[in-house]
């Protein structure tokens, strides 16, 4: 294939522009069909207590209601682990957070749920299931979590440690350990140590459509769900784990998703749905509310950080250690182990010790939020890298060049680089006019910090159809949520030789496509779009055999490029031969099914320029340019549009966003007039710059753009306030109480 | 031979060694083999024959997804990542590489 490329790195419009534009598409709350009823969830006014008994007589006689569920109408089984791709869980974890059973184990746990004519009688009805609560005392902090006094979540939860249970009851669920040269050793040669500590607060994703589910449980025993999901054949597959059906039996169809950033993978309605399906023979939708998404559905982990590193006069980082401790939520499942592997991840430092703990606490069960884990670690590393530089007197990207990642760098927890742009991102950062630009006036400051993702691979199953006109339907399972209709067809396109415009792209229901992991991890583009370009390999080779057959010529003397076959004197284009296929031999199908290796990481870079009210403490993002080797930039407009999204939740995590909880373990602020993000009005425009460093593991050299771009931002901006007004912020949000402690600290 | 890293929280077991050298033309062939030098070492990594759910192997950087099944060459690199679950997809295909 040539690198000089006809549609790879162009920007056609969206395949789905014109339905999104117009209000036609189709989401999860729009599911209308005969006899639809509605659910409500009744949730846990208390963080931590146990049921004693519930009553939903009073409920179920409401007129208008026709089921009421609870835990209790699961089929009973023994618990049992169960393995759903991301280890062996317990099956009473995986149905406990979906409806409570035994405990609650936060404020807002689904306790039972309602089906009724209309969700206002559900709703009504669901106040009058009677819950008997033990209110047992609340933790909800992992440093709290983990003392010896703390109370227990979980009787059942033990320590473990690399497949050594230890066998001591308690919130840590897991610790490990990731060590590299001699970390003392390191530190005895640094000429300046730096070490502090961190906190970051629990924050959601923000997506603005909430969850949604309506399920039918069909006379024939098959479960029909309609959602909005990241994943439906996770949806499928832990849907029938949660109910002990075969998968074959639930049919999942995900419909346009309003976000996701990682917060629409886990389960919640679908299963209570098809209860509720079950026990009255009709469809039933449930669709949350605002607050039941902040107060039901997994944010990201809250977290406590220590993070100490020395380095030479030189400016060479001789050692590093971190301590980190990520609140998982009410189950275990932190994303402490990316935080872990991402810590120190952008450095090339011989003497380094990771410690990492999965601790479960009070507040909903956390779930991935873009590059999981890497956002909190980044922040304690890149202030404290950024500290280090400032005592060194160097400016702070030649420090970050001086020790950057490369190609054959091992990391701590293992593996060495393949080829990476760490180098080439910060080099493009200190290019950038912004680096250069004089910053004025007071009480402004510029910061910068980098950041790293791995990205993932995972399966994905594509096919291509080709039509008598010459364009093709291309087929997936990657539900749509940046782009990736179009960045799949791109590159479907490339290989066919014809326009972006003549790909159709279609995301089908679980029953249509072939396996295909979640649209997450920055895969989608990676993975997805090599079953497309392996579809599009496959439709090519039939053509081929195709147009020999019109020239009564072998196939391996058919040529193709750029959407022309051609054989001796003979050509053809893919549209004219497509007109030929019913006298060749039929429907052209092509396939393409992967589990991808060679996936290549993603490194980011943030710059921000601040200004902080002294008198408030009020933070204002003056300008702000992300940089990210996106390997290569199948859709350069989508890529910006990911880079921009990432940096602006980044800025939003530095500077407002947090579950404020009252000591009871309540959520004070599950609205988004409380829960404040920043919207167009409080930002600058965001400056994208792309670095394409290929990844020898794809085609195209694609890596994955949808997570590294968030990493950086709080760091940056912490360095910005710094750089402003001489104070090194060390938790966030950076918001204005939290910086005017900081700043009269100081002056203590 | 393939170069096995040993995890920090498993080198109790091979004497404080980081790395060792292990034949293998398969990582459930390395590990009996590991087993064999270092007793006590299957164990840690597998359960019932598989691959610990939050374990992963990865070969020469990259997660492998044929785990026990994976064919080794004598230059490979291989390591044990401990896979702590989270976010329900990652799990053992990802494992942070």
């Amino acid at each position: 294939m040539s690198t000089q490329y006809t549609v790879i790195g162009t920007r056609p419009v969206r395949h789905d522009g014109a339905d999104k534009v117009t209000g036609r598409a189709l989401y999860g709350a729009d599911v209308q069909m005969a006899g639809l009823l509605h659910g409500y969830i009744l949730r846990s006014p208390h963080a931590h207590a146990r049921i004693r008994r519930i009553d939903t007589s009073k409920a179920e006689a409401f007129p208008g209601v026709k089921a009421v569920v609870t835990a209790a109408d699961f089929s009973p089984v023994e618990d049992k682990v169960v393995d759903l791709g991301e280890g062996n869980t317990p099956l009473s974890y995986i149905r406990g957070n979906v409806l409570a059973s035994g405990k609650v184990l936060y404020q807002g746990h689904a306790v039972a749920a309602v089906a009724a004519s209309s969700v206002h009688i559900a709703e009504e009805a669901a106040r009058l299931i009677e819950v008997d609560y033990e209110v047992l005392p609340c933790v909800l902090t992992a440093p709290e979590a983990m003392r010896d006094d703390a109370p227990i979540l979980h009787d059942n939860l033990r320590t473990k440690e690399f497949g050594e249970q230890t066998g001591r009851v308690s919130n840590v669920a897991e610790h490990f350990r990731h060590v590299m040269g001699d970390v003392e050793q390191g530190f005895a040669e640094a000429d300046l140590i730096v070490e502090r500590e961190y906190h970051t607060a629990t924050v959601h994703q923000g997506y603005i459509e909430p969850h949604n589910a309506t399920a039918l449980w069909n006379n024939d025993g098959r479960i029909l769900v309609w959602c909005s999901t990241q994943g439906a054949f996770v949806v499928r597959d832990v849907t029938a784990c949660i109910l002990q059906v075969p998968v074959s039996r639930v049919k999942v169809t995900p419909m346009e998703i309003g976000g996701g950033f990682g917060g629409k993978i886990p389960v919640y309605l679908e299963p209570v749905a098809a209860l509720l399906s079950k026990k009255t023979g009709r469809p039933v939708k449930i669709v949350m509310s605002r607050k039941d998404v902040f107060e039901g559905t997994g944010p990201t982990p809250g977290s406590y950080i220590r993070v100490k590193m020395g380095a030479k006069k030189g400016g060479r980082i001789t050692a590093a250690q971190a301590y980190l401790a990520y609140e998982a939520g009410a189950y275990p499942g932190a994303m402490v182990g990316p935080g872990g592997m991402c810590v120190f991840a952008a450095y090339d430092i011989p003497n380094v010790v990771i410690d990492g703990f999965d601790v479960v606490v009070n507040k909903p069960s956390t779930a991935a939020y873009r590059a999981p884990g890497a956002t909190n670690a980044a922040f304690a590393t890149e202030t404290v890298v950024d500290e280090i530089a400032d005592k060194l007197g160097m400016d702070p990207l030649e420090f970050r060049l001086k020790n950057a990642a490369k190609e054959g760098t091992r990391r701590a927890d293992g593996p060495k680089y393949r080829r990476i742009g760490c180098v080439e991102v910060i080099e493009a950062m200190k290019n950038h006019p912004h680096y250069s630009a004089p910053l004025e006036g007071k009480n402004r400051g510029r910061g910068v910090a980098i950041g790293f993702w791995f990205n993932a691979g995972l399966p994905s199953s594509c096919t291509i159809t080709v039509n008598a006109d010459g364009t093709v339907n291309l087929v997936e399972g990657s539900p749509d949520i940046g782009g990736t209709r179009t960045s799949i067809a791109m590159q479907a396109a490339e290989v066919l030789g014809i326009t972006a415009e003549d790909v159709r792209p279609t995301v089908v229901d679980t029953d249509s496509v072939g396996f295909t992991a979640v649209t997450g991890g920055s895969r989608t583009t990676f993975a997805t779009g090599l079953a497309a370009y392996e579809a599009a390999q496959d439709v090519m080779r039939q053509m081929k055999e195709r147009a020999a057959q019109l020239w009564e010529v072998s196939p391996e003397s058919v040529t193709a490029e750029h959407g022309v076959f051609r054989s001796g004197d003979h050509s053809i284009t893919f549209r004219e031969l497509a007109k030929e296929l019913s006298e060749t031999g039929g429907p052209v199908v092509g396939r393409g099914a992967v589990q991808p290796r060679g996936v290549g990481g993603s490194f980011s870079g943030a710059m921000a320029d601040v200004e902080v009210d002294p008198e408030t403490g009020k933070v204002s993002v003056l300008r702000f340019t992300a940089v990210q080797d996106a390997g290569k930039a199948i859709h350069p407009s989508y890529v910006e549009g990911q880079m921009q999204g990432g940096s602006v939740q980044g800025i939003g995590w530095a500077l407002n966003e947090e579950y404020y909880m009252n000591s009871s373990g309540t959520m004070m602020n599950s609205s988004l007039l409380d829960y404040r993000m920043p919207t167009a009005l409080d930002l600058p425009m965001i400056d994208t710059v792309i670095v394409e460093v290929p990844n020898p593991g794809h085609p195209f050299g694609v890596r994955g753009v949808g997570e590294a771009n968030i990493v950086p931002p709080p760091a940056a901006i912490a360095n910005a306030i710094y750089h402003a007004i001489g104070v090194r912020m060390n938790r966030l949000p950076m918001n204005p109480p939290a910086i005017m402690e900081a700043v009269w600290s100081q002056r203590d | 031979m393939p170069t096995v890293y040993i995890p920090t929280l498993l080198q109790s077991l091979t004497g404080g060694r980081g790395s060792v050298q292990a034949e293998g033309a398969t990582v459930r062939e390395l590990i009996d083999n590991l087993e064999a030098a270092w007793p006590g070492l299957r164990e840690r990594l597998l359960d019932e024959g598989k691959l610990r759910s939050n374990i992963s192997v990865a070969i020469d950087g990259e997660i492998s997804p044929l785990g026990l099944r994976e064919r080794l060459k004598p230059s490979s690199e291989v390591h044990f990542v401990a896979a702590i679950k989270g976010g329900s997809y990652f799990g053992r295909s990802m494992a942070g590489f």
